[in-house]
């Protein structure tokens, strides 16, 4: 098993296999009456977020406390972190108090790698500026399986702001490694420079989502930011929900059994209209229970033996 | 492992390997459970068994077939897996997590039978026993085991064993199915020939 | 002043011989020569360089004593091999004011290390808004020659053309840190196929090309002599390489870690290796080497960049850009030149103090000379080790690395600032 979670290309396919396998038992517990686990008993996770993601920060907190983990929230609002501490002292201290897993969030790309190298524990990336977001790519991935009943071979369109999405870049690696085909979809200004030799050989890329849509087994939405557009990356939201927003008639291009995904918080309206987010291909009520069930299966993989 | 000819006595002592229950033994006794189920439980009513991973859920599955073929009771089997319960998950290398699947009938007033391979410690069992209690409330819970070899750590007993092996400490016993391992066999492993 | 006898010296890489330091000249020099009252050096195997000139030092004092100081900064200097110095502006307060430069050039006396010229900012506070006074900072006892907003591009084309024409006054010359602030808003590394992986934002070598560009056309148009800071793309190397075709008075400078280091080393997400302009790719490195031989790049300069450690052990983002290089910058261009001594005596000592205007640096090692000059030994190899570094900061990207040469003396107007591989004061 790996010691931390910094990148979607971090677990090869048996453990990437053996986290959703994990994951799909962990789920039966959010059916039970008693919704807990002993196995992490006595092991405490710290959730370091030094952006405001209350989503990902309760999702993280459910699962650690679900397997009864001790929880400390650690944000970087009104902290010693607000007044100037740094990364490594912030590590030092987590360290001292004997943390076992940091979940990180963090504005700057790559802060979990530097953090990595200053804990003794497991450092999980929930998040790293523009960069990656691991575990929304394997909840991405065990809803696409719950679904479709495979990964193999599945082709997947991510559409939308693919050059500041650490969902996209996680979501390749994952992918690719679990054998499913990505094409990258968004006007060439929100594409990333050689993202295919970047990230996964393979990769595709169109500037056409209407062309891609029929082809597809997911097309998975990203959030774009309507500031973008002052930084001349698109004209207007309008243009941009015109050409890479999905709208009722665009999802009836899909193949039947195809499915909608969005990592959220959606901008309904602007990638996506509200009948296709709230249509029966949507999946993004499932992402966020399902996110629950893989961070209690990463959280126990990474602290549930001796494995340092 | 095959035992050195007598002729050419190794120099070292070598670890003994002996056939506690052969082929034919595991099958007779597995029969003899099933018999012993049936009579403390009324007929197998209300009752569940609950294999306990590895080894113990195809246990359960033979049991299950064995009542059904002498009283033609269909008794439901189900699988719990305790890995999430064990009190040692810290000394080893994290462990896979496997199914538990609860018969469709539930566990909830029933007489729950758990069935595992060896009872040793009984730390196996206690885990099983927490695990229980979160899946659900049976009206009661029993223990088989195929073999007993003593030991106990924690006060736990079985119902219904199989065959009753005595052991050292240092000795391991080693219990194989054709479900799992291709052959029904019992083994003893000692630390050296005595 | 003691006198000393050099024996059996390589005078850039030519047969040994010997050489006489006397009341601060290269007094004789030659085969089998005596000089009683001299300390000898044996110097067998040694290669006399003339002493190196760097045109892109970050000295940080005033400002940033924390992290260098101009006595640190010229020992690290003298370690290196070094005889001059040229301090960059971007102190604080800046050096845009004859009062500042005179501090600068002042402090560089007292340490008596190496001789420190300092250049004078472009404009008011770096700020690219209107010229700083360049006559008044040349006029000064520091007599500025070279101006740069280096850390910034003065990236207005008036201000630019301004700034190129109005040195030519006192034959000055604008040292240009070209970097199209537009196109690398919040750049944090070489924009491609790395910075596409690791999320952060690029840095495209078309933001460096783009100004050159228009500078070597301003430059030529208005007649003015222009200087290129830290060239780091191929695209560049092309533009620089028409220009001088075309007979454009534009000079250019390549850093040591240009010339080694790719931008791959931002994947441990060590702020060490991050750097403005940021590392390339190895087609750029190919790129610069071959210019550098063929002489499209005039200069190697370190942009010796010290920073504080909390500026560096924090997020790749958090981190300020730069890297030491003042005791690296020789073994660096061994390992990439090879033992090619004419080469690096001309693009690391006589091309730099052409440029500078610095008389008596930048000359080989003869009979009348002043005595500046560096000793070699070539066939060491040393581990770099950044706690013994004489630098302030710790921020080498070489930490640990293995590398060709060793200094093992400078003299500095025929005083020894280094000797057996150890500052001397």
């Amino acid at each position: 098993m790996i010691r931390h979670l910094l990148s979607g290309a971090d677990p090869d396919l048996a453990t990437a296999t053996q986290i959703l396998d994990t994951a799909a038992e962990m789920a039966t517990v959010a059916g039970r009456e008693v919704k807990k686990l002993p196995a992490l008993r006595g092991r405490t996770v710290v959730n370091l977020f030094y952006e405001d993601s209350t989503r990902t920060r309760i999702s993280f907190e459910a699962a650690a406390k679900r397997l009864s983990a001790d929880v400390i929230n650690f944000s970087a609002k009104g902290s010693s972190v607000a007044k100037g501490e740094s990364l490594k002292d912030t590590a030092l201290t987590l360290q001292a108090m004997g943390a076992d897993a940091v979940v990180v969030r963090h504005p700057a790309s790559g802060a979990p790698h530097r953090l990595a190298h200053w804990v003794d524990g497991s450092v999980v990336n929930a998040g790293d500026g523009t960069h990656e977001h691991p575990t929304q790519a394997l909840l991405d991935a065990y809803t696409m399986r719950s679904r479709l009943g495979r990964l193999a071979g599945l082709h997947v369109a991510i559409v939308g702001d693919v050059l500041h999405s650490r969902v996209a870049r996680s979501n390749v690696l994952l992918l690719s490694t679990l054998g499913a085909k990505v094409t990258l979809v968004g006007p060439p200004t929100l594409i990333p420079v050689d993202i295919a030799a970047a990230l996964a050989p393979g990769t595709l890329v169109s500037y056409d989502l209407d062309a891609v849509l029929p082809n597809v087994d997911v097309v998975m939405m990203l959030r774009v930011q309507r500031e973008r557009m002052n930084d001349s990356y698109f004209p207007s939201a309008r243009e941009y929900a015109r050409r890479y927003g999905l709208d009722g008639p665009r999802m009836r291009r899909l193949p039947d059994h195809a499915i909608v995904m969005h990592p959220g918080p959606m901008n309904r309206g602007m990638e996506i209209t509200p009948e296709v987010a709230d249509s029966p291909r949507s999946t993004i009520v499932e992402q966020v229970a399902n996110g629950v069930s893989v961070r209690m299966a990463v959280l126990y993989l990474l602290l549930g033996g001796n494995n340092l | 492992m095959a035992c050195p000819p007598a002729a050419q006595p190794s120099p070292l002592p070598q670890p003994s390997v002996k056939v506690i229950l052969t082929s034919a033994e595991v099958q007779r006794v597995v029969d003899r459970i099933a018999h012993q189920i049936l009579e403390k439980t009324q007929g197998a009513a209300d009752t569940v068994l609950l294999g306990i991973p590895t080894r113990g859920t195809p246990l359960a599955r033979r049991l299950a077939a064995r009542i059904s073929t002498f009283e033609d009771i269909d008794v439901p089997v189900g699988v719990l897996d305790i890995t999430l319960y064990r009190d040692d998950l810290r000394r080893h290398a994290t462990r896979a997590v496997g199914p538990t699947q609860l018969p469709p009938g539930g566990i909830d007033g029933k007489r729950v039978v758990l069935v595992d391979d060896v009872l040793f410690s009984g730390r196996t069992v206690r885990a099983a026993l927490d695990a229980l209690g979160d899946v659900g409330r049976p009206a009661s819970v029993q223990l088989a085991v195929l073999v007993d070899r003593g030991h106990r750590q924690l006060p736990i007993r079985a119902d219904y064993v199989g065959k009753n092996i005595p052991t050292s400490l240092v000795e391991s016993v080693k219990v194989t199915l054709v479900e799992t391992d291709g052959v029904d066999e019992v083994k003893l492993y000692g630390g050296a020939n005595r | 002043m003691t006198p000393y006898l050099i024996k059996g010296v390589s005078v850039v890489g030519a047969a040994p011989t010997d050489l006489l330091i006397r009341d601060g000249v290269v007094a004789d020099a030659g085969a089998g020569l005596t000089a009683p009252d001299a300390t000898v050096l044996d110097a067998t195997g040694l290669v006399a360089l003339p002493g190196l000139v760097d045109l892109h030092t970050h000295l940080r004092e005033p400002g940033r004593e924390d992290a260098e100081t101009v006595e640190s900064g010229s020992r690290a200097a003298a370690l290196g091999g070094y005889t001059a110095v040229c301090a960059m502006a971007n102190t604080s307060p800046v050096a845009d004011t004859a009062g500042v430069v005179e501090q600068v050039w002042r402090l560089g006396r007292e340490a008596g290390l190496v001789d420190v010229q300092p250049i004078g900012a472009v404009t008011v506070g770096l700020a690219g808004e209107r010229l700083a006074e360049l006559g008044a900072m040349a006029d000064s006892a520091a007599q500025v020659r070279i101006f740069s907003d280096d850390g910034h591009c003065v990236a207005d084309p008036k201000l630019m053309r301004r700034a190129l024409e109005y040195v030519k006054a006192f034959d000055g010359i604008i040292a240009q840190h070209a970097e199209e602030p537009r196109l690398t808003e919040g750049a944090q590394m070489h924009e491609g196929e790395v910075s596409t992986r690791l999320g952060l934002i690029g840095w495209p070598a078309v933001a460096e090309e783009a100004i050159i560009a228009r500078d070597v056309l301003l430059a030529e148009h208005v007649g003015s002599r222009l200087h290129v800071c830290h060239v780091s793309t191929a695209g560049s190397v092309e533009v620089l390489r028409q220009a001088k075709a075309r007979g454009v008075r534009v000079t250019a400078e390549v850093t040591p870690h240009h010339l080694l280091l790719t931008d791959v080393k931002a994947e441990t997400y060590d702020p060490v290796y991050k750097v403005n302009p940021p590392l390339r790719t190895a087609s750029d490195i190919a790129a610069l080497r071959a210019a550098l031989v063929e002489g499209v790049i005039d200069v190697v300069a370190t942009d010796h960049a010290p920073h504080a450690v909390e500026d560096k052990e924090c997020e790749w983002a958090y981190a300020r850009p730069g890297m030491l290089g003042l005791e690296t910058a020789l073994s660096i261009a061994l390992d990439v030149l090879g033992p090619e001594w004419d080469l690096i005596a001309e693009r690391m000592s006589r091309v730099p103090a052409r440029i500078a205007g610095l008389d008596g640096h930048g000359v080989d090692p003869a009979p009348g000379v002043p005595a500046n000059l560096t000793l070699v030994d070539p066939a060491a190899r040393r581990v770099v080790e950044p706690a013994e570094l004489a630098s302030r900061s710790r921020n080498t990207p070489y930490a640990r690395m293995t590398l060709p040469g060793r200094i093992v003396a400078t003299f500095l107007r025929g005083e020894p600032t280094v000797l057996d591989g150890k500052a001397v004061k």
